[in-house]
C-alpha cells in the first residue's frame, strides 16, 4: 500500500517514505554514524545542558515536596488533583502514538513507520516514565506509594480492586514494561550493527552486552520476527486499553462533567492526538540537526497530519458531545457544567483550549499547511497546549463547582507545581538528547528492508 | 577481528538472567518474611521491667482476677496500669521487708509512678478500646495468650493488622460466654462456630462489612 494503486495518478505527487540513492552500507552508515563517528556538536551540548539544568528544578521540586509535603501545590480540597492528574494524564497520552505507530502500524503493514517507529517508541518510554512520576509523588506519603501494588502484605488487606486508580496502576506498568520489551527487542538487531562498527573498546562491550550476542542468522531473524509480531500483538491492545483506564479514573466518578460513556473512546482520540503532536514536535528538529530529511520525509509529517487531523476530529466531536448529552439530558448540574466551562472563572481555559485543540487544526485540511515543516511543528506545539488544556478544564472546572455550592473551591497553581511540571518536560528532552547520541534514532535493521524492498520494486 | 567477549561470558550472561529473577525473588521474599517476624513485630520477646513483676505468679498461682489491678478494662479504651497502691494494698503486709519490692515502697514514699515499660503498643493510628472487646465477650487471653503463665509478659501475637482483621472478619471464632472473659484457661468448645454465632446474634455483632470498614480502626 505504500505508494497507492499502481494505477493511480497520485503516485508522482505522494513524496517517497525513502529518497532514491541509497543501499544497505549508505542506510547503515548514515544512521549509525550519528551514534559512533559523529563529534558532540555544541549544539547538542547546549540543548542538553539546559535540559539538563531542568531536570534539577524537577529534583529540586520533588525533594522539597517530600520535605514539606503536598501542601506546596495548589491542591486542597475540593480540589485533591490539580496539577499532579493533569500532568499524569497528558504524559500517558503523549506515549500513544509511539505504540500506535509501532505496534499498530507495523500490523497493517504501513511502511511509513519504518523510520518514526524508534524515536517515537523511546519518546512513548520517556513519556510513560515522566507520568509515572505524578500519581507516586501525590500520593501523600511517597514512601508509601507501594501501598498501590498488590503485594501480600502484613495489613491482610488487597488495594480496592475496584477501584479505577488500581486498573490504573496496572494498565500504567503493562504498558511501561510492554513498551521497553518491543523498544529493546526492536533495538537487538540494531545494537549488533552497533557493536561491529564501533572502534571502541568500551562501545563494544557495552552494545555487546546489550545485543546479547545477536549474530545474524537466519534462525535469529526468524526468532527475532516471530517476536516482534508477537509483541507488536501483545502492545495492540495497550494503545486503546491504555487511556481508557485512565478515563476510568475520571468516569467512574460521579461528578459531573466526568461521569460519562464517551470518555474511554475520547480520551484514545485525545491520546493519539497528542501522542502525533508530540512526535511531530520531535522528528522535525531531529531531521534538522542531523540531516535525516531523505529518511523522514515529508511523507512521513503529511500522514502524520492527517492523524492529527482526523484524531482532532474525534476529540472535537467529544467536546461537542458533552455539550450535547448535558443539553439533551436536562440535567442540571451537567447543565451547570457547561455554563461553568463558557463562563466560570475558569472559561479562558476552554476557549484556549477550543482554539489550541479544535480551531486551529483545521488548517491541516489544507495541502499547503501539511506540507510545511515550520508551520507543523508551530501547530504540534500548539495542539500539545491544547490536550493540556483540555485535562486542566476536565480536572479542575468540574472539581471545583460540583453539586453543592458550599463545598466550592478554587485552583491556583503555585510555583512548585509548575517547576515540578517544566521539570519533567526537562527530563522528557534530555532523556531524548542522550537517547540520540546513544542508540540509533531511526531502525537500521528496517530501513535496510524498505531499501531492499525498493530494489525489488524496480522502477525506484 | 578479535573476539569481544571471552567463550564464559556466554553462562554469565545466562546465569546473570537466572540470578536477576532467583536474586529478586529472593530479596522479595526476605522482605516479607522479615516483616512478619519477631524482630518487627516484638512477638514472643519477654520485657524487662523496673520491678520483676510475674503475671504467672500472681494470676496464676494467686488467682487474682485480671481486674483487681487492670480496673478500666470494662469501661474505657485502655486496660490500665495499676497505682503503686493498688501493689502496697498487699504488699504493706505481705513481703514488706523483700529487697526486691524496694523499687515498689520507693515508688509508694515518693509518691512517684514506677515506670512499667509497654509491652503492648499498637499504632496511634489505630483506634482500639478494651470495653467493647470484653463486653462482647472476646477474653483476655484471646489476644494477650496464658499471661498467667508468663513470669514476664510477653506479646502472644503479632500485632500486625493482618492480626486484628482475621478476628473482625471471623469474630465468632473468639467469643466466648460472657463469665468466661477474664479465664484465662478457657479452651473452645467443639461446636465454637454455632455458639459463636449465637453469641454474635445475641450481642449484635456488627456484620464484616463494619467491623472492617477503614474507620471502624482509624478513626
Amino acid at each position: 500500500m505504500s505508494e497507492g494503486p499502481v494505477n493511480s495518478p497520485e503516485i508522482p505527487r505522494l513524496p517517497r517514505v525513502l529518497e532514491p540513492g541509497y543501499n544497505y552500507a549508505s542506510v547503515t552508515d548514515k544512521i549509525a554514524s550519528i551514534v559512533l563517528t559523529r563529534p558532540v556538536s555544541m549544539g547538542w551540548l547546549a540543548g542538553f545542558s539546559i535540559a539538563f539544568v531542568i531536570m534539577m528544578v524537577l529534583l529540586g521540586s520533588i525533594a522539597w515536596l517530600f520535605i514539606k509535603g503536598v501542601g506546596i501545590w495548589g491542591i486542597n480540597i475540593p480540589i485533591g488533583w490539580g496539577f499532579a492528574i493533569v500532568n499524569f494524564v497528558w504524559w500517558i497520552g503523549i506515549g500513544h502514538a509511539g505504540t500506535l505507530i509501532s505496534a499498530i502500524l507495523f500490523l497493517l503493514n504501513q511502511q511509513w513507520r519504518t523510520s518514526i517507529n524508534r524515536f517515537a517508541e523511546a519518546m512513548t518510554l520517556f513519556a510513560v516514565a515522566c507520568a509515572a512520576i505524578f500519581p507516586g509523588i501525590h500520593v501523600g506519603r511517597p514512601w508509601m506509594a507501594f501501598y498501590m501494588f498488590p503485594y501480600p502484605s502484613t495489613m491482610g488487606i488487597w488495594p480496592q480492586f475496584r477501584s479505577p486508580l488500581i486498573w490504573d496502576v496496572f494498565a500504567v506498568s503493562t504498558y511501561g514494561t510492554v513498551s521497553a520489551l518491543f523498544w529493546f527487542v526492536g533495538l537487538i538487531p540494531d545494537l549488533a550493527t552497533l557493536r561491529d562498527r564501533a572502534t571502541n573498546k568500551a562501545a563494544q562491550i557495552i552494545y555487546g552486552m546489550l545485543a546479547m550476542g545477536w549474530r545474524g542468522s537466519a534462525r535469529h531473524w526468524h526468532r527475532y520476527q516471530s517476536a516482534y509480531l508477537l509483541l507488536a500483538g501483545l502492545a495492540t491492545p495497550l494503545v486503546l486499553s491504555v487511556h481508557t483506564v485512565v478515563s476510568f479514573d475520571f468516569a467512574v466518578g460521579i461528578v459531573p462533567g466526568w461521569h460519562t460513556t464517551i470518555f474511554p473512546p475520547y480520551f484514545v482520540a485525545g491520546a493519539i492526538y497528542s501522542g502525533f503532536a508530540m512526535v511531530l514536535t520531535i522528528a522535525i528538529p531531529l531531521r534538522k540537526a542531523y540531516g535525516l530529511e531523505d529518511f523522514i520525509t515529508m511523507r512521513h509529517l503529511e500522514n502524520m497530519a492527517k492523524v492529527m487531523l482526523a484524531t482532532g476530529l474525534i476529540v472535537a466531536y467529544g467536546y461537542f458531545m458533552e455539550f450535547f448529552l448535558a443539553l439533551y439530558s436536562g440535567n442540571k448540574f451537567d447543565l451547570f457544567l457547561v455554563e461553568q466551562r463558557l463562563h466560570g472563572p475558569y472559561s479562558h481555559y476552554y476557549f484556549a483550549l477550543i482554539l489550541c485543540n479544535i480551531l486551529t487544526p483545521q488548517l491541516l485540511w489544507i495541502r499547503k499547511v501539511r506540507t510545511n515543516v515550520a508551520a507543523l511543528f508551530i501547530m504540534s506545539l500548539v495542539i500539545n497546549t491544547g490536550m493540556w488544556l483540555e485535562r486542566f478544564v476536565i480536572v479542575v472546572i468540574s472539581l471545583t463547582r460540583d453539586f453543592n455550592p458550599g463545598a466550592w473551591g478554587r485552583y491556583q497553581a503555585t510555583f512548585w507545581d509548575y517547576s515540578t511540571f517544566i521539570g519533567t518536560l526537562g527530563l522528557f528532552v534530555g532523556l531524548l538528547f542522550l537517547f540520540v547520541r546513544g542508540l540509533p534514532a531511526i531502525s537500521i535493521a528496517e530501513m535496510r528492508e524498505l531499501v531492499a524492498h525498493k530494489s525489488h520494486e524496480g522502477h525506484e | 577481528m578479535a573476539q569481544i567477549f571471552h567463550r564464559s561470558t556466554n553462562f554469565i550472561a545466562r546465569f546473570s538472567l537466572f540470578s536477576a529473577i532467583f536474586l529478586g525473588g529472593l530479596a522479595l521474599t526476605g522482605i516479607l518474611a522479615l516483616a512478619r517476624s519477631p524482630y518487627f513485630t516484638r512477638q514472643n520477646i519477654a520485657r524487662e521491667q523496673p520491678v520483676q513483676f510475674s503475671h504467672k505468679h500472681h494470676a496464676g498461682d494467686d488467682g487474682i482476677d485480671c481486674r483487681y489491678c487492670h480496673t478500666s478494662v470494662e469501661s474505657s479504651a485502655t486496660a490500665g496500669i495499676p497505682p503503686t497502691k493498688t501493689c502496697m494494698n498487699c504488699h504493706s503486709v505481705l513481703f514488706n521487708n523483700a529487697g526486691y519490692l524496694e523499687p515498689v515502697r520507693e515508688s509508694y514514699r515518693t509518691d512517684t509512678s514506677i515506670p512499667w515499660v509497654k509491652v503492648h503498643r499498637l499504632g496511634e493510628f489505630a483506634y482500639f478500646n478494651h470495653s467493647i472487646h470484653v463486653s462482647k465477650g472476646v477474653g483476655c487471653s484471646t489476644c494477650h495468650g496464658p499471661v498467667n503463665q508468663m513470669p514476664l509478659v510477653f506479646q502472644a501475637n503479632t500485632l500486625l493488622m493482618q492480626w486484628c482483621i482475621d478476628c473482625h472478619r471471623n469474630p465468632e471464632a473468639a467469643l466466648r460466654p460472657l463469665d468466661q472473659v477474664y479465664n484465662m484457661d478457657w479452651k473452645a468448645p467443639a461446636d465454637q462456630a454455632k455458639i459463636g454465632h449465637d453469641f454474635a446474634v445475641q450481642r449484635k455483632i456488627r456484620t464484616t462489612v463494619e467491623l472492617t470498614s477503614c474507620s471502624t480502626c482509624h478513626r
